[in-house]
């Protein structure tokens, strides 16, 4: 029983060596996200404008049913969204937006830090989401 | 050969000198207690992978202040139906004798002012040892206390608990200590201080270690610390004792605690350790080991988990007991025939 002791204490010992900690001091250091991490939501832009052609298959896909999205025509006749907006208090971050796009015109970033004080905040509108 | 310093001879000097040195040991003693939350959060932190507190000013060094201002500023609430005066007296009860155990502990050799020797030691009672069981003894009736005036089922088994306990190690501690009288043949710590003044090899560690050995494990128990904190077992009972407790009432429950922590440090290192014999001046010496015996009682805590209250009723009367009492026979025999 005495050689359990002491092992357990030599491991303990053992990580108050300098080195061992595996704590990230978060606010003054950040781990880089991976590739695939799905944080906020990016609309992709095409000339200057979206790529985005209101086909509607995102809202419908969505299991939190937080994309609100009305279709217009533009000048040559081509359908995009003129509000595309999503509430981000509702979003789960599931991602399956971006899995039924078929243009691959909405994406994900690395963006987590989405903490607001007012809850109109959390709305991201069209213009927001294309930054 | 100085004459000592008494009331009897110069009563003003006398008198001055003795609240000096009250004073200088109640604040290193506060200032141990203080910073010993900040370095067992720290060294656990470590020990667990984790930081501890780094964010309250240069390594989190004024959480210890940090932590007394919100605690003197948090609601201090007594239940409605707990006993009142009891309530309030019990978070005393168990730092008073906390502190003053400490009035014994000597924490250097004389010193010559004005032609007279002044020892280091607020007094030397020729019944030391028995004065520190007696107050270890009394610190136990604030547990009980709190437990039973709080009018809950936690505080009451933790209250519970703490006596049980209590009563099977102070047996047990009482029982290592007697080998160490038999030895040095007085009760006074400075008589047992004396005996050990020698090299360091006459040190009672190394003539009594099982007597050390339960000695330490014993008063671990004594003052509650893991793996022998049962009166507050956050897992099973809230916070035991100290469930209702709030604001200054609780942060006092939590001075004994470390005060505790001190006091059985020093007392260790006065009959164990030679005192404060060693290379550097008396207090430093003694500070030193005090220090040395917090770090193993926080690197225990790092590391054990919780006795089972069966396991830890066995262990008192069957495992160190005997022990004790074992011990008590071979160092007769080996006093009366060596």
């Amino acid at each position: 029983m005495i050689k359990e002791l002491i092992q357990g204490l030599s491991i303990t010992a053992k990580h108050l060596l300098p080195g061992n900690s595996t704590t990230v001091e978060y606010p003054k250091q950040r781990l880089e996200t991976s590739e695939r991490f799905r944080g906020l939501h990016h609309l992709v832009l095409e000339h200057d404008r979206e790529k985005c052609v209101a086909c509607y298959l995102c809202p419908t896909v969505c299991p939190a049913k937080c994309i609100t999205i009305e279709a217009g025509e533009d000048k040559n006749g081509k359908k995009y969204p003129t509000v595309y907006q999503i509430d981000m208090l509702r979003c789960i971050f599931c991602g399956y937006c971006v899995e039924a796009c078929p243009l691959e015109a909405i994406e994900m970033t690395g963006e987590y830090e989405l903490a607001n004080y007012k809850r109109e905040d959390f709305c991201f509108t069209k213009e927001r989401l294309l930054k | 050969m100085p004459e000592m310093l008494s009331l009897s001879n110069d009563p003003i000097l006398f008198l001055s000198l003795m609240l000096a040195k009250i004073l200088a040991v109640f604040i290193v003693v506060i200032l141990i207690v203080a910073y010993a939350t900040y370095a067992e959060r720290k060294i656990i932190g470590r020990m667990q992978t984790r930081l501890g507190p780094t964010m309250t000013g240069p390594l989190g060094l004024l959480q210890p202040i940090a932590d007394g201002l919100k605690l003197f500023f948090k609601e201090d609430i007594i239940p409605a139906q707990s006993s009142k005066l009891a309530f309030l007296l019990a978070p005393m009860m168990i730092l008073v004798p906390a502190f003053i155990t400490v009035a014994v502990i000597p924490f250097g050799g004389d010193v010559v002012i004005k032609g007279f020797a002044v020892p280091l030691q607020i007094t030397d009672l020729n019944i030391g040892i028995l004065y520190i069981l007696a107050m270890a003894g009394l610190g136990v009736y604030g547990i009980v206390l709190a437990g039973w005036a709080s009018n809950s089922k936690y505080s009451l088994l933790g209250g519970i608990r703490s006596a049980a306990q209590v009563i099977s190690y102070e047996l047990a501690a009482g029982l290592a200590i007697i080998a160490v009288f038999m030895l040095s043949g007085t009760l006074s710590l400075r008589g047992i201080v004396a005996a050990q003044s020698g090299s360091v090899l006459d040190w009672y560690i190394f003539s009594q270690p099982l007597a050390f050995c339960l000695f330490v494990i014993t008063s671990l128990a004594e003052i509650n610390r893991t793996p022998f904190d049962l009166p507050e077992a956050e897992t099973e009972l809230v916070s035991g004792f100290c469930t209702e407790y709030s604001s200054m009432k609780y942060a006092l429950f939590f001075m004994a605690e470390y005060a505790n922590m001190i006091v059985v440090s020093a007392i260790t290192a006065t009959l164990f350790l030679g005192g404060p014999a060693g290379p550097f001046a008396g207090p430093i010496n003694l500070l030193l080991k005090v220090f040395f015996f917090m770090f193993l009682f926080i690197w225990i805590r790092a590391t054990f988990p919780r006795v089972r209250y069966d396991q830890l009723m066995f262990m008192g009367w069957k495992v160190f007991l005997p022990l004790a009492l074992l011990n008590i026979v071979i160092t007769g025999a080996v006093v009366v025939f060596l």
